[in-house]
């Protein structure tokens, strides 16, 4: 089993998905970028990956939180009414 | 609701949606209705996020009232240097924690595998098990609803520091300044919570929704 040398050998898929995140938050360096996007340029499976961590944010954004229930309304109304009493 | 709101003065035109800024002007002033309306608009996410860090549902809803009831005590002391969500998140988190730690559910620290299982890779690092398509069966193959159900479930499956990470980050939009300062970690330790949860996430759906039999 082959060593991955430390420096400068072009980036396998294994450390690609694992610099998915740095890359999306404009975390790496420019040549750590150049090097991810020259693997992506030439690596479907890792673009595939790529696109499915972005799916993946695309579809928690698109979560709706519960609607507020009646019993909550009139606790948070009586929270309200607590406050405006402590004056 | 239907009711109708207060006139409002010469000059303005009647807003779609108030700002929050707007609502806490008038709930300064004394304004009920101005809170219920701010209430509506952030309790869902608070109570989301009360969640992914107090085991019962019960605990989560007191958690919310506190942080409510806490909000309009510092009212007075909130500048509008973050937007209110962000501010009311913040509070909110150091309730929960504290009521995390009451319900005695301990916070792991991230695990530190990798975000894709080592056995998909060769021994040079290259996929031998690549990513299956699911991308486009996620929206035609199953309804909104159990793709809903099946996002809230891996959520909920995540450690307790990833899902609180992801939550902010991916469901409720925050930036990634304002999750470091609502949950006061470091942007380094912000990064590596959101990579393994996200990594999770994508491998339910992979798991779920992939043509494969793994």
């Amino acid at each position: 089993m082959r060593v991955p040398a430390v420096v400068r050998r072009d980036l396998v898929c294994q450390q690609v998905v694992e610099l998915v995140t740095a890359y999306l938050e404009g975390a790496l360096s420019r040549s750590g970028r150049r090097r991810l996007e020259k693997h992506l340029g030439g690596c479907p499976h890792c673009t595939e990956y790529l696109a499915q961590i972005r799916e993946t944010i695309r579809l928690a954004g698109r979560l709706t939180p519960e609607d507020l229930t009646p019993q909550m309304r009139s606790d948070l109304t009586e929270v309200y009414r607590r406050w405006r009493a402590e004056g | 609701m239907v009711a109708l709101r207060p006139a409002v003065a010469a000059g303005d035109t009647l807003p779609a949606m108030e700002s929050d800024a707007e609502l806490l002007r008038r709930l300064r002033a004394g304004d009920e209705q101005a809170f219920v309306t701010l209430v509506e608009r952030h309790n869902g996410s608070m109570l989301r996020l009360a969640a992914s860090f107090v085991p019962s549902r019960a605990v989560a809803e007191e958690v919310v009232q506190e942080t409510w009831l806490a909000a309009l005590r510092g009212l007075a002391g909130f500048e509008g240097r973050s937007s209110l969500k962000t501010w009311l998140f913040s509070i909110l988190v150091n309730r929960a924690r504290s009521a995390g730690v009451r319900e005695s559910r301990t916070i792991p620290v991230a695990d530190a595998g990798p975000v894709v299982d080592a056995s998909r890779f060769g021994p040079d690092g290259a996929w031998l098990s690549p990513p299956e398509h699911w991308i486009e069966e996620a929206e035609s193959r199953i309804d909104a609803v159990k793709l809903a159900e099946l996002l809230r479930s891996a959520l909920d499956g995540l450690p307790a520091r990833q899902r609180e990470v992801v939550v902010l980050r991916d469901v409720e939009g925050l930036t990634s300044a304002e999750v470091c300062g609502v949950l006061a970690i470091s942007e380094g330790n912000q990064r590596v919570l959101l990579h393994r949860g996200r990594g999770k996430l994508r491998q339910v759906l992979e798991t779920e929704l992939g043509g494969g039999s793994r």
